[in-house]
């Protein structure tokens, strides 16, 4: 069985200057309860690794807006213009990655494997400072493994052994940053009491440290 | 001849709905490259691929009561076809990386006649970030770019991006509302061009050296 904690805890585990991985597209598949718990606690001089930057009233984008994200590791900003703001200002840092290459190399960061070989970025502002192998006649850049130091996931249902099912378009990133932080935080919707169907879980339970408990 | 914005969108977006085939996995950018899925003969099934991670994308139906957990790239609720699949970005990513997006359909800053695409960041303009195009292009077997053929009378065709590339030699297709041009191993293609414009229209809007045929098709609507 896995640790089962309150929001509050979960929120108390995260610490300052911390890197955080946290799942979702946009809004689909977003964890929440405990982002607004990091807000609450203030804790800062975090490096946020995502897809994006989500919107400036939700989810991780209001980590931005409440000016707790020193970098972020993500594909696109364009949708939370706070980012946009502080990063002209000079406030935040900003690392724009190809979306198959940041899932890549989470992957790889959770999969025990030194990097991978990608076309992608190839010839573009993506290859600076990558080495270039050539592999079968293809030129391809280097690409390295990425980890945290913590991961907050949502699920839609998880069972008190950690396995979760994501539903519909909800699995996004966080398939592959539940294996790839030193602690893992899953945010359920739903807690079942009985094990969940071995053949519909779509993240194993033994990935996950904690779980986060449903409101009462 | 002067068209408006809507009625070069819907050119466009009409004759690139004539490339695909039956049972085509199709990834559509945002904007202009969505209209497509608007004009696909209703007796060719294609499969419209999203990259946050599922293939069978259907219409938006705004009268059907809204799934937030089942959304598009764009994070709009959307639904799903007969097939319809759902899966991780790990996933998405081999599907578009590994060769198995039959054709992507992107809009465009630039373009040069080595194939090489700028959609992705003006200097010293607000960069959102390139989310999953540059794989994308890289990735699918054909590149058709849907763009309005200048930027308010500059040429977006040219000899030589001057912008920050994408992807280098990867567009195949390049359709606008003047022209439609096909990058072979000789160079770009002048294949056929809107009765509405002259060959005269069309080079003096195009920085590019352009392939002339003897007889030029009338571009297909």
């Amino acid at each position: 069985m896995k640790k089962l904690i309150s929001v509050s805890e979960a929120g108390k585990l995260i610490t300052p200057n911390a890197s955080v991985m946290i799942g979702g597209f946009l809004r689909c598949g977003s964890p929440y309860r405990v982002i607004e718990e990091i807000i609450k606690n203030k804790t800062g001089g975090l490096t946020l690794i995502a897809n994006d930057t989500s919107f400036e009233e939700y989810d991780r984008g209001k980590l931005i807006a409440n000016k707790l994200v020193k970098k972020a590791i993500v594909t696109h900003i364009g949708t939370n213009p706070e980012t946009g703001r502080q990063l002209n200002a000079g406030e935040i840092e900003v690392e724009l990655v190809p979306m198959g290459t940041l899932v890549e190399r989470i992957r790889c960061g959770g999969a025990g494997l030194g990097g991978f070989l990608t076309p992608t970025g190839k010839g573009t502002l993506v290859e600076e400072g990558k080495q270039v192998i050539e592999s079968n006649g293809r030129k391809y850049l280097l690409e390295k493994p990425l980890r945290a130091d913590f991961a907050i996931i949502y699920a839609t249902k998880a069972d008190k052994f950690g396995n979760a099912f994501l539903d519909g378009t909800t699995r996004n990133f966080n398939t592959v940053m539940a294996t790839a932080a030193d602690t893992v935080i899953l945010e359920p919707e739903e807690i079942s009491d009985t094990p969940l169907d071995p053949a519909q879980i779509t993240i194993p339970g033994i990935f996950v440290d904690y779980i986060v408990m449903q409101e009462k | 001849m002067e068209l408006s914005k809507e009625q070069c969108r819907e050119i466009i977006a009409r004759r690139i709905a004539k490339e695909f085939s039956e049972g085509d996995v199709i990834t559509l950018g945002i904007g202009l490259p969505t209209e497509v899925a608007n004009y696909i003969p209703h007796d060719i099934h294609v499969i419209f691929q999203s990259e946050n991670g599922m293939l069978g994308v259907g219409h938006r139906d705004l009268a059907a009561p809204e799934n937030p957990k089942v959304t598009n790239a764009g994070g709009l609720p959307v639904t799903t076809k007969p097939g319809a699949v759902f899966f991780d970005t790990a996933m998405s990513f081999t599907i578009i990386r590994g060769g198995h997006v039959d054709a992507t359909v992107l809009g465009a800053l630039q373009v040069d006649q080595h194939g090489n695409l700028a959609n992705w960041m003006i200097p010293g303009a607000f960069v959102p970030g390139m989310g999953g195009a540059m794989d994308l292009v890289v990735g699918a077997k054909k590149v058709i770019i849907a763009m309005e053929h200048t930027n308010k009378g500059k040429p977006r065709i040219v000899k030589n991006c001057t912008i920050p590339l994408t992807a280098e030699a990867e567009v195949d297709m390049i359709v606008t509302e003047r022209c439609v041009l096909e990058r072979t191993e000789q160079g770009l293609l002048l294949k056929e061009i809107n009765p509405m414009f002259s060959l005269d229209d069309i080079l003096r809007s195009t920085d590019a050296d352009l392939i002339i045929p003897q007889e030029l098709q009338q571009l297909a609507g």
